[in-house]
């Protein structure tokens, strides 16, 4: 199964580096520093999220409210930076991840102590956190000219000469790369997607894992919501609206099992790395926007399918070796 | 000793009687049944021009489009999957049927080929959830998602068709009698897909592969047959709703349903069918789009906004599932203390 996953990244690699070389070819700014600047700040927010969402995915769980999170934390933040343009950005980022918090804690709460199905109480607080982003904001948006500057800083500043927001999303992965492999809470999320009978009996507290999880969730995505106000400037009631089933997509890209306990970090990078370079490149090969969809949807299928078949034949020769 | 075994057989009878009467008050649909008069009686109270017969009848038309997607999805659900790419095939399958009958087909062969792209979808998915079994239908119902919604954009860009004939809106605003037309077709829809579920050899396996797949495989059901026609079925219904949706609208757009997917899935899941497959019965389902359906009309008659609405919906939805499952544990647990 080791080698299944190594290959299956260096597959993918491989695929993004002929994608590179193909579209340096066809458009030499692609590999620019600018570009790749450019690249990484708007795939930033999806690996924040995806994060998330590989841990909700490694228990076998799924999040579909995260969209509505983002909005919610991000309208929030917004009214209060509308409301008193001297906040600071850091607090803005903590009164945000204190929103998401919140979020995710509720979703937690349903899906491991009332032991709602995580489709059905993330499809349920998707429309609460929606319709309550909608009511706090009135309907109306937060625009550009409503943000002080610094707050919109937060997208455009450069820490230790990167963007912050990639700067951000290179924190994010350090500490969850280390949470997940090397903490025994995050090796627990993997025991408790792989079985969660045999995870319960060996003593892992299930119900504990399932919050942490969710709530973890929660809390990036309301990073990521902040984050996304800041670097568009404006906060709307339906901002983010099916934004889950990118991040899903990318998960799913970077070899992350829906059915749960399996996923890393490192393949999670590269289907976000895919998925981001194929959200920039289209438009700069002039593929007409109206066919990046079907394109980018047919690349994730084709992907998938693809590991699915190597997956096959790597069981089948692992299969024919065994000595009997 | 056979006497006892008649005896002891037909203890297991009564108790089995006994058992299915007290299960009979206690079935989710009477649940259903109790929320739905309550919306009733609560919109008319709220709003003193909610109870007429023609407002309701009038109401269903506004949210009925949906609840032909609901019939098929519950088969889906049975079987323990799922299928996100509903509303993406509906936006296909208008645009497709718009652009051919701007170009010239006529309506009725347009109408056709509309509900064949809808069907060719739904196969697509279906044979693809067959011949990768390893790949959970949510995964392959995610990407066709895109592609169907993005051949859509393709073909029409950011550009609206119609122009329909004038004929064409009765399907959508027409009536017979003082019924809407578009009732009596989801009824006599949701009365064949009640009969093929629950009065079928198709639909007994629809049940048996949703609690066990391998055991019908073995047991002789042609388990991967069976699952291709219920997606491919999805893909037919989606494509009616085509039909319905942009009659009312009276024009095909790219974007059209969209989100309908997690509309549906909620319909279905408040009607008690379960995720995990195996469990639930059409009426349920059926009793829950109206529920859905009546309460955002009665709320929107009083001016509640529709964000609002957003937030109860989600409410019921969590409630309604949630009940069951404290409910349970406490009979059990009182189980275990007469025993």
């Amino acid at each position: 199964m080791r080698n299944i996953s190594k290959f299956r990244e260096a597959g993918l690699l491989m695929f993004i580096f002929i994608l590179c070389i193909f579209i340096q070819f066809k458009n030499s700014s692609f590999l620019s520093l600018e570009n790749i600047n450019d690249l990484l700040t708007n795939t930033a927010i999806l690996s924040i999220l995806a994060v998330g969402m590989m841990m909700v995915l490694l228990t076998a769980g799924i999040d579909l409210s995260i969209g509505s999170t983002v909005a919610l934390s991000g309208m929030t933040v917004a009214l209060v930076v509308n409301a008193n343009p001297n906040v600071s950005p850091i607090v803005a980022i903590l009164i945000g991840v204190g929103v998401g918090t919140v979020c995710g804690l509720i979703v937690g709460f349903l899906v491991s102590i009332l032991g709602v199905f995580p489709i059905i109480a993330s499809l349920g607080m998707l429309n609460v956190f929606r319709g309550l982003t909608f009511m706090i904001s009135g309907g109306k948006w937060v625009s550009a000219h409503q943000m002080p500057v610094s707050f919109k800083g937060i997208a455009t500043s450069s820490v230790l000469g990167i963007n912050t927001l990639i700067f951000i999303a290179i924190i994010t992965y350090i500490l969850f790369f280390y949470f997940i492999n090397y903490t025994r809470t995050g090796r627990q999320i993997y025991a408790v997607g792989s079985n969660v009978n045999s995870a319960k009996i060996s003593g892992i507290n299930t119900k504990k894992t399932l919050l942490l999880v969710y709530t973890l969730m929660g809390a990036l995505s309301g990073l990521a919501g902040v984050l996304w106000v800041s670097k568009f400037a404006s906060a709307q009631g339906d901002t983010a609206t099916g934004y889950e089933l990118n991040v899903i997509a990318a998960c799913v890209l970077g070899g992350v099992s829906v059915a749960g306990g399996y996923g890393k970090v490192s393949g999670l990078l590269v289907g976000v790395l895919l998925l981001g370079i194929l959200n920039n490149a289209l438009p700069l090969i002039n593929v007409s926007p109206f066919w990046q969809n079907a394109i980018q949807g047919v690349i994730i299928l084709a992907a998938i399918l693809m590991n699915a078949l190597v997956k096959r034949r790597a069981t089948k020769e692992n299969l024919r070796r065994r000595k009997i | 000793m056979e006497d006892k075994n008649i005896i002891h057989n037909k203890r297991i009878i009564e108790n089995k009687k006994q058992f299915n009467l007290k299960q009979f008050f206690f079935q989710w649909e009477w649940m259903l049944v109790a929320v739905f008069i309550v919306i009733n009686i609560m919109n008319t109270n709220l709003s003193p021009n909610y109870l007429s017969v023609t407002g309701i009848l009038d109401a269903t038309m506004l949210f009925l489009d949906k609840a032909f997607m609901v019939l098929p999805m519950v088969f889906i659900i049975i079987l323990g999957d799922i299928d996100i790419s509903i509303a993406s095939i509906t936006a296909l399958s208008s645009v497709g049927m718009a652009v051919a009958f701007n170009m010239g087909l006529p309506m009725p062969l347009a109408m056709v080929l509309g509900l064949i792209i809808g069907t060719v979808c739904g196969f697509i998915n279906g044979i693809l959830i067959v011949k990768f079994k390893e790949l959970p239908a949510m995964i392959v119902t995610l990407s066709t998602m895109t592609i169907f919604r993005g051949i859509a954009y393709i073909i029409l860009k950011d550009q609206a068709a119609g122009k329909f004939p004038e004929w064409y809106a009765y399907l959508g605003w027409g009536y017979v009698g003082v019924i809407p037309f578009m009732l009596i077709a989801f009824i006599v829809c949701a009365v064949l897909f009640a009969l093929l579920l629950h009065k079928t050899t198709f639909g007994r396996s629809v049940y048996g592969m949703g609690n066990n797949t391998t055991a019908c495989l073995y047991s002789g059901i042609k388990t991967d047959k069976i699952k291709v026609i219920v997606f491919t079925l999805m893909g037919l219904m989606s494509a009616v709703t085509a039909l319905f949706l942009i009659s009312r609208t009276g024009s095909a757009r790219p974007n059209i349903a969209l989100g309908y997917e997690l509309d549906v899935i909620a319909m279905v899941v408040l009607g008690g069918i379960s995720t995990l497959g195996g469990k639930g019965r059409m009426l349920g389902a059926v009793i829950s789009i109206f529920i859905i359906g009546l309460l955002r009309y009665g709320l929107g008659l009083i001016n509640v906004p529709a964000q609002a609405l957003m937030i109860i919906i989600g409410m019921i939805l969590i409630v309604a599932v949630t009940i069951p499952n404290i409910n349970l544990d406490k009979l059990r647990k009182k189980k275990k203390v007469t025993a």
